[in-house]
């Protein structure tokens, strides 16, 4: 397995969508490359840092304004 | 005649009956899924548009559209996964009218992989949060998730923000799973590289 044939197997791996012998290349893989080991544990902290940090908060005051205009325009609706 | 229960059914989700408590017109079940998923609604709308005005009225439209075709809804899919793929629709005809983008479908030219070949091969420090106070670290992943074209923006804002499955994120999308599938490799790879700039090791005597 060659450095793109790992990275097609990326998506899978992180997944735990991978065949047991494809896994067994992919081990043997990472075990010999450096970068792969560093793009494989960069990659997880990219998901790990959007998963982990709320980038568009929404405060209560615009949660509450959206929520009542939401069910104002659907009861317009209702009543129309 | 009733349906036989066979043993390992899949549970219901309790969407399915506030769906159609909702459909007999009643308005308190409607507003719990409301509750239960504006906020999910408002932060797909923003990453895909990037702008929180637009996000606003994309929430409203949403669930304005979803109460009036509310009889539509088939029950195949969960409730939540037909919601995010009225909101996407909304959002990607907002940023087609804007047109501040070159492209805006989901079927966008994905052939090229520029900038999806890993280049820096550097660990990152252990934690972000440590290195930058939370107003810095959110405007460092708001910008580089920005740079995304809007198709793999949205695919990653889905599947690794919302956490929709891989399925959920298909039929939400109108996409097949392998191109999913590498939608997703190719905005996960674009991210990190952008990414290892903030948060790569530094050797010694390298500015910080």
């Amino acid at each position: 397995m060659n450095c793109t044939d790992f990275l097609s197997q990326l998506t899978d791996y992180f997944d735990g969508q991978i065949s047991p012998e494809l896994l067994e290349e992919v081990r043997g893989h990472l075990s010999g490359c450096k970068h792969c080991e560093i793009v494989l544990n960069t990659t997880r902290q990219t998901i790990e840092v959007y998963r982990g940090n709320e980038v568009y908060e929404i405060s209560d005051e615009l949660r509450e304004r959206l929520h009542t205009a939401i069910m104002t325009k659907c009861y317009e609706k209702k009543g129309a | 005649m009733p349906a036989i229960q066979s043993p390992g059914t899949e549970e219901i989700h309790p969407d399915v009956a506030l769906v159609a408590r909702a459909r007999e017109g009643d308005g308190a079940a409607f507003e719990q899924l409301v509750r239960q998923y504006e906020r999910q609604i408002f932060r797909v709308a923003q990453h895909i548009t990037q702008n929180r005005e637009d996000a606003e009225d994309i929430t409203q439209d949403t669930f304005l559209k979803a109460y009036e075709k509310l009889e539509q809804f088939q029950g195949n899919s969960k409730f939540s996964t037909w919601l995010v793929r009225i909101a996407v629709n909304e959002s990607l005809m907002r940023l087609r009218k804007r047109k501040t983008s070159k492209t805006v479908s989901m079927d966008e030219d994905v052939q090229t992989d520029e900038g999806s070949i890993p280049r820096d091969f550097a660990e990152w420090r252990p934690n972000p949060e440590q290195i930058f106070d939370q107003n810095e670290l959110n405007d460092i992943l708001r910008r580089t998730i920005q740079g995304l074209p809007p198709g793999f923006r949205t695919v990653f804002t889905l599947r690794d923000i919302e956490n929709l499955s891989t399925e959920e994120t298909a039929e939400a999308l109108g996409l097949s799973v392998p191109a999913v599938k590498s939608r997703l490799l190719r905005a996960r790879l674009q991210l990190r590289e952008r990414l290892s700039r903030y948060f790569r090791e530094r050797k010694e005597g390298q500015p910080a």
